[in-house]
């Protein structure tokens, strides 16, 4: 692949997001997004996770090519994401207990957003250099905050509004969901 | 629900249970990435299904047998690397099997290792319960994500492309609602079946509600 890095970033993050239009990380977008500060935090941590992720996964998919094991990317990476998630909240705990408080049970459940798993993938199958994954990585993480931050917005407005009862909580945030997802098909063909 | 220390005997409500009162897509709202990417045609959803339900019996049972010998403290990660396995394995074999179908799916095949309708399964059934049940269960909720998966690629495929399973059954002057196939068509249809299913609920309730109301009246005159 030759893309440009602009282009992946955009790609990554507006053209085809990983949320609206990959269906990746569906869970904390309908979990986490009902208010916009969390949903912030959460981002941020989500985007951290696949820096650290995509820079390790690049390294292990070197040594599994030099081993000539790659049947076991899939064990390797899981393995890679779940060690890195518990790797950042060491950090966060130690250096800012604050923000540790804040994200709560989020931070562990990271390893089981797919975005992150998706993104190592994707820059395997795509055949990314180094910088090119971490851009990616980077754009990712910036689509899926900002899927994030539209649909906390939202929900946190629409509480003012009246909505039928049947058409409340999961129902409602996946319609919602769905008009942002047409939103977004605007943006195809830009990158 | 299964409380540690207690074995559940095996009976119709072990499979019944994953397919209607704990399905896993619409009542527990779990695996909603596969649910939304891959039912844009009723042949994927049922594939991407019975993958699914590969993965979550054939590892079920693992971590059943293996219960006593995981140590608590790492047994995540020991779920994860047995559910990767498996992954591989189904990954390999639809690979042999049908390469448009590996291309349908791409990603969200080996994606199933992050479904946490499997996860969900090892850490509050698997891990309690014997072998026998363990496999009833898992099967009963895999045909439940499999029936959901079909009932959301069928609306879409039908109202996208005017087939089912590739065949024309629309009317000649249907024009595809070609939105129902792209991604917000996924947003859409799950949304329209949890309202549905909501309301029915609600009406199950009111009528309950009716009746122990008239109950109650009855009692007192």
């Amino acid at each position: 692949m030759n893309d440009s890095l602009f282009t992946i970033f955009m790609n990554a993050a507006v053209v085809s997001n990983f949320v609206l239009a990959m269906f990746l990380g569906i869970c904390p977008f309908l979990g986490v997004s009902n208010k916009v500060d969390t949903s912030l935090n959460m981002g941020m941590a989500t985007t951290f996770v696949m820096l650290v992720s995509s820079a390790a996964a690049y390294a292990i998919n070197l040594i599994l090519g030099e081993l000539g094991i790659e049947f076991l990317r899939l064990i390797c990476y899981i393995a890679v994401i779940a060690s890195s998630v518990q790797l950042v909240e060491m950090v966060v705990k130690k250096f800012s207990p604050a923000l540790f408080q804040a994200l709560g049970i989020f931070l562990p459940l990271i390893t089981t957003n797919c975005a992150i798993l998706g993104l190592t993938l994707f820059q395997t199958s795509r055949e990314y250099n180094f910088v090119q994954s971490l851009v990616f990585a980077l754009g990712a993480g910036a689509g899926f905050t900002l899927a994030l931050l539209l649909m906390a917005g939202i929900r946190e407005k629409l509480e003012l509004a009246k909505t039928p009862d049947i058409a409340q909580g999961a129902a409602m945030t996946l319609m919602i969901g769905g008009v942002l997802s047409l939103a977004f098909m605007g943006f195809a063909g830009l990158a | 629900m299964s409380k540690p220390g207690e074995y559940e005997n095996i009976s119709a409500d072990t499979f019944l249970r994953g397919l209607w009162e704990e399905n896993p897509v619409f009542v527990m709202l779990l695996g909603m990435c596969p649910a939304l990417a891959v039912t844009n045609s009723a042949i994927n959803a049922i594939s991407m299904g019975l993958a699914t339900t590969f993965v979550l019996v054939m590892s079920s049972s693992l971590i059943s047998i293996f219960r006593n010998f995981i140590p608590k403290q790492v047994r995540i990660v020991a779920y994860i690397v047995i559910i990767a396995t498996f992954v591989t394995i189904v990954d390999y074999l639809i690979q042999a099997i049908s390469l448009d179908l590996y291309n349908a799916l791409g990603a969200f095949i080996q994606l199933i290792v992050a479904n946490c309708v499997i996860l969900g399964r090892a850490e509050s059934y698997a891990s309690r319960q014997k072998l026998g049940a363990t496999v009833v269960n898992s099967f009963g909720s895999g045909i439940g994500f499999t029936l959901a998966l079909l009932s959301m690629g069928a609306v879409r495929e039908i109202l996208g492309a005017g087939a089912l399973f590739g065949v024309s059954i629309m009317p000649a002057g249907f024009e595809p609602w070609v939105v129902m196939v792209l991604p917000p068509g996924g947003f859409f249809v799950l949304g329209c079946w949890l309202i549905l299913f909501a309301w029915d609920k609600k009406r199950k309730q009111e009528k309950i509600g009716a009746a122990s109301g008239g109950c109650s009246v009855g009692g007192h005159a």
